[in-house]
């Protein structure tokens, strides 16, 4: 057993290496030689690759990689699955803990009506056909934080099936080249959480915390429809949108509210599928993607050395950045599945098969459902491009950044300005600064009215485009002043008498008779040096465009 | 005072002949001199005479909850008591104090009801004998009784009396002698496979068991969910239905109740057997079934068609593979039931600590019997992916031909069955234990069985004694979900046979030698 270790943990090592260097040659993603692939069986031709496919160093054959995705997003509800306890993160260890979740003897399932409701919403935004009979088994394994030995879960007949969602990933070199791909939905059922085990090595003790145990979640699962990380991570932070735009899990990867095990394999076009390995437990889509991107190389490597790829389970460890075999998941699980007994099949109804008389508090309508869902990423996008002209990629930053679209909106809801000048300045400047100091939106000491503000002042010509600039980052800096106060603070307004200008083109021109003298000979650029030396004499306050017209007129006459 | 029915000691309470407290305490000192039987596994003295008190103070003041209100009742100890050791007759959970009340026992409580303490099974109700718990056998109390004395005597085989004691039969064996040793009025069994009605039968007192649904599991520790039904001991059909009306009904915490209310009823006298139509199931004509107990359910036939019922002879062809196709379903989901028993949350836990793995295996190793262990075992097997189809899928479909069985019959005009309970009268330890576990319950369940596959009520009445002087108990099977008609048709049956009361002074008197058991003036064992 120690031999094996050491075999694994050296070549982990050699595995980092690999990984630095794919990075630093290939940039953002290492991603290698792919070929993205649309469905099973389907040829590979019709995608664009997503980077140059990378001949394999023995030469000629290509590589193709298929990923697949098991998301797990824990449902944002009150109370658990089965029992009455609530739902609460980072609640002291086992204050959460009904008896059921402890799983006294005796105790017996009781199907929470909301989580039914959240996985209808799920399934319908997520294009689903929802099954209106669904059914509850137990999957058996042993584990220190399931404290029935048994996950209650739907393996037979899950509550929704057959649905596709739709993402965007960046192609080409230039982020605006964005291409909308497809992956299907196998199917979308509802599951137990488990508990959290924490071992305390030194004391050689697992702690166990219930309080997540029996915690409702919608397991998703995805086609193996993508072909590196950077697809998997849109698709699972297009999911993301829609589970939040939902309300149906609050999906924080980093609060373990999302979590995604990837399945991947590689293999040469148009031959079978290859021996795929499972990635666990991914809390991030950064290293959702380089987990995938780091397996599909590794896969690759292997192949080629004549080595062949074991259908394991692994873990990603974003320290050193590979994945390696779980050492608790080895040998081959039987999860002896069984029907739940205790819970009679999930029944749901439409508008048409809506039983006469039946109390509106023991069932579920699904039309009712659909009618009052909210609305999805996709429309919002859409109609900020109709409502703005805004670009699509453009819609894009405005969702993936929390809070970023609603400050946006506040800004549009107090200013006068374009909607393009102000896409331009949400996207640009004010996510630039956050981004420069890792900010989050509602993080930023800049007010969406104090932004409605200065594009306001700027829109009327008050101030001129530099000098926005300049107020935006006193604005940054000096919490609680407002632009006009920085404005007047700072002497920046725009010269507004035009004579008082006129005078000050006058005297530039006197001035620099040669730059006035290259100017009338022909040389364009000329003007532009007057312009600066008017700004620079009237501090910067003189608007460029009414320079160049006073200096134009002035030469021609 | 302590021999008769629910009934006629509730209207005694109400009339102030006899006071919750005293009537408590009088069980209480019987549940002493009848230790022997080892019939409970825990006696809750204090807060027995807590609750009479209770009840005392309600009477006086006018304020009774009705008919249970101060009868003493005892519960098997698979049901969740809250502050009261609930141990399942298993190493596992002995010392386990639930802190919750089985929804049955919360009602009966509801109700006024003293409870006396927890009755004896087979460990996690895995057997047909009240033979393999960890606590020991239940004695019949029939072993004791005048009636079987008198025969023995008779025969003069020079045994040893002592050692010649009777099974009550199982697995609520020791509630079935608790209700048969006047020891409580009332008693809750469960019963999966005929756990209730089997010891009725051998202890000659009323089993029921009601349709699947109509009566809450939430705090019945579980055998086989799908089958499983709380059950009910009594001393005569209407106390059954007594204790039904008050437990029937939707439980929120259980998913599988029945969602229209049931209302408390008594059962009128009924008068149109004439109208009834009775079928004999051939299938149940088994070759092991004694003769004695075969002549008293033909005459039992005989009776109702003389008073102008008709009688039917019908068929359930799948009968048969009743027994195999339970044993898939009973193991599997008790190899999933008994998952949960991993020595972390409650219960046993061994003193290994090398790894969790390790842990696991020692706790369930020390904390189940062989009989546990084994269900376990096979059960895994029958789950495991390569044989899930070919065993589990496979009962599955059985079970539902079972219950198609009888739809069928049901479905032709019959509106009851009646078949005997039990191949035979209650046999003697000694010889119970020849055979294991597993042959045993196969035996045993044989006619009852079916009954909760297809999830119907069914009740055993006494009958009869046989020639030993045993009682003999005959099932009937009804429709579901009309238990109250399946009860109205046993009560006509149960005035027809005037089942003889059980003659235990005797013991009393034979036994306070060797169980230093003091001399009982003040209780009247007899009607």
């Amino acid at each position: 057993m120690a031999a094996l270790v050491v075999r694994l943990s050296c070549l982990g090592k050699r595995w980092v290496l690999a990984c630095i260097d794919g990075g630093s040659r290939h940039g953002r993603g290492a991603a290698i030689g792919l070929t993205s692939r649309r469905k099973r069986g389907q040829s590979s031709v019709a995608q664009q690759p997503l980077i140059a496919v990378q001949k394999s160093r023995k030469g000629e054959r290509e590589w193709a990689a298929v990923v697949g995705l098991e998301i797990h997003a824990q449902i944002s509800s009150n109370s658990k699955l089965f029992s009455g306890s609530q739902v609460h993160f980072a609640a002291p260890p086992n204050s959460l803990v009904s008896f059921f979740d402890a799983s006294l003897p005796g105790t017996l399932p009781v199907l929470n009506r909301r989580c039914v409701e959240a996985a209808v919403m799920t399934g319908l935004a997520l294009n689903c056909r929802i099954n209106k009979k669904s059914l509850f088994d137990r999957k058996h394994y042993f584990y220190a934080d399931l404290p029935a030995g048994y996950q209650i879960t739907q393996q037979r007949l899950p509550i929704a099936v057959n649905g596709c969602l739709a993402y965007s990933v960046s192609v080409g070199k230039k982020p605006s080249q964005v291409s909308t791909r497809t992956v299907r939905i196998k199917q979308i059922q509802l599951e137990q959480d488990s508990g959290k085990s924490l071992h305390d090595e030194p004391r050689s003790q697992t702690l166990i915390d219930l309080n997540r145990a029996g915690v409702g979640l919608l397991e998703v699962v995805l086609e193996p429809d993508m072909s590196c990380g950077e697809e998997a991570a849109s698709a699972v932070r297009e999911l993301q949108l829609i589970l939040q735009a939902l309300g149906t899990s609050q999906a924080n990867m980093a609060e373990g509210q999302l979590r995604v095990d990837a399945n991947i394999s590689v293999h040469h076009p148009g031959e079978p599928l290859g021996v795929r390995t499972e990635v666990k437990n991914l809390n991030s889509a950064r290293f959702l993607a380089k987990a995938i991107d780091f397996e599909i190389k590794r896969q690759i490597h292997e192949l080629e050395n004549g080595r062949k790829i074991l259908n394991e389970t692994r873990s990603f460890d974003d320290k050193l950045g590979c994945t390696m075999p779980m050492r608790d998941k080895e040998g081959k699980q039987d999860y002896r599945f069984m029907p739940e007994p205790n819970l009679p099949p999930l029944l749901l109804y439409d508008t048409a098969s809506l039983p006469p008389g039946a109390d509106p508090q023991q069932v579920i309508n699904i039309d009712w459902i659909r009618e009052r869902l909210p609305e999805l990423p996709g429309k919002t996008r859409e109609k900020l491009i109709q409502q703005y002209g805004m670009l699509p990629e453009h819609s894009f930053t405005l969702l993936n950044e929390v809070g970023l679209l609603e400050f946006f909106q506040n800004v549009i809801k107090e200013t006068r300005a374009e909607p393009k000048k102000v896409t331009s300045w949400v996207l640009n400047i004010f996510l630039g600064f956050l981004k420069q100091q890792n900010l989050a939106v509602n993080e930023s000491p800049v007010t969406p009215s104090a932004l409605a503000e200065l594009l306001n002042l700027l829109d009327r010509k008050a101030i001129s485009s530099s000098a926005a600039r300049q107020v935006f980052e006193e604005l940054w800096r000096s919490k609680g002043k407002t632009p006009s106060q920085i404005v007047s603070e700072k002497k920046l307004e725009l010269m507004q008498d035009q004579e008082a200008l006129e005078r000050v083109c006058h005297t530039v021109m006197e001035g620099h008779p040669q730059v006035v003298m290259d100017m009338k000979r022909g040389n364009p650029r000329a003007i532009n040096k007057l312009i600066g030396l008017v700004r620079k004499a009237t501090l910067s306050r003189a608007d460029p465009t009414v320079i160049k017209e006073i200096l134009e007129r002035k030469l021609s006459s | 005072m302590l021999g008769r029915t629910l009934r006629e000691v509730s209207t005694a309470l109400k009339q102030g002949h006899i006071t919750p407290t005293e009537l408590c305490q009088k069980c209480l000192s019987l549940i002493k001199k009848t230790k022997f039987l080892n019939a409970y596994i825990t006696v809750s003295e204090e807060v027995a005479l807590k609750q009479a008190e209770e009840s005392e103070k309600r009477y006086k003041k006018g304020h009774s909850l009705g008919d249970l209100d101060g009868i003493p009742v005892a519960v098997k100890d698979n049901f969740s008591t809250s502050s009261i050791e609930t141990t399942c007759a298993s190493n596992m959970l002995k010392g386990y104090v639930p802190p919750y009340n089985a929804t049955v026992v919360q009602k009966l409580l509801d109700k006024g009801a003293v409870l006396m303490g927890k009755t004896n099974l087979d460990e996690f109700a895995m057997g047909s004998g009240s033979t393999d718990g960890v606590f020991g056998p239940v004695k019949n109390p029939w072993s004791y009784s005048k009636q079987y004395r008198e025969k023995r005597k008779q025969k003069a085989h020079g045994e040893n009396e002592d050692s010649n004691w009777l099974i009550t039969g199982g697995s609520s064996g020791g509630s079935a002698a608790a209700v048969a040793a006047f020891t409580c009025f009332a008693a809750l069994g469960s019963d999966t496979g005929g756990s209730t009605r089997n010891p009725a039968a051998h202890c000659g007192v009323v089993g029921f068991k009601p349709s699947y649904g109509l009566v809450s599991r939430h705090g019945l520790i579980p055998l086989v969910n799908s089958m499983d039904v709380p059950g009910i001991l009594t001393r005569c059909v209407d106390d059954a239905a007594i204790v039904l009306g008050m437990l029937a009904g939707h439980d929120p915490k259980d998913s599988t109740t029945i969602q229209d209310p049931v209302k408390p009823f008594t059962l009128p006298t009924f008068a149109d057997v004439n109208k009834l139509c009775i079928g004999i199931p051939k299938e149940y004509l088994a070759p092991e079934l004694s003769s004695e107990v075969r002549s008293f359910w033909s005459k039992a036939a005989n009776l109702f068609e003389s008073e102008g019922a008709k009688v039917i002879e019908v068929s359930l062809p799948h009968t048969s593979y009743s027994i195999v196709c339970y044993h898939v379903l009973c193991t599997s989901e008790v190899a999933s039931n008994m998952a949960r028993f991993d020595g972390l949350e409650y219960g046993h836990r061994c003193d290994i600590n090398v790894s969790t793995e390790a842990m696991y295996a020692a706790t369930r190793r020390e904390g189940f019997n062989d009989v546990v262990r084994g269900r376990i075992l096979s059960g895994n097997f029958f789950l495991l992916k390569e044989n899930y189809e070919n065993y589990f899928i496979k009962a599955q479909k059985v079970r539902r031909l079972i219950a198609n069985d009888f739809v069928n019959v049901f479905n032709s005009g019959v509106d009851v069955l009646l078949t005997p309970t039990t191949l035979s009268e209650a046999v003697p330890y000694l010889e119970f234990i020849k055979e294991d576990n597993r042959t045993r319950s196969a035996q045993d369940d044989i006619f009852t069985q079916a009954v909760n596959m297809a999830g119907l009520p069914a009740v055993s009445v006494p009958v009869a004694l046989s020639n030993q002087g045993l009682p003999i108990g005959l099932q009937f099977i009804g429709r579901a979900f009309c238990d109250q008609q399946l009860l109205k048709i046993a009560k006509w049956f149960e005035k027809q046979v005037q089942f003889p009361v059980i003659q235990l002074q005797e013991l009393m008197d034979d036994c306070s030698s060797d169980f230093e058991i003091e001399k009982l003036s003040s209780v009247s064992l007899k009607q």
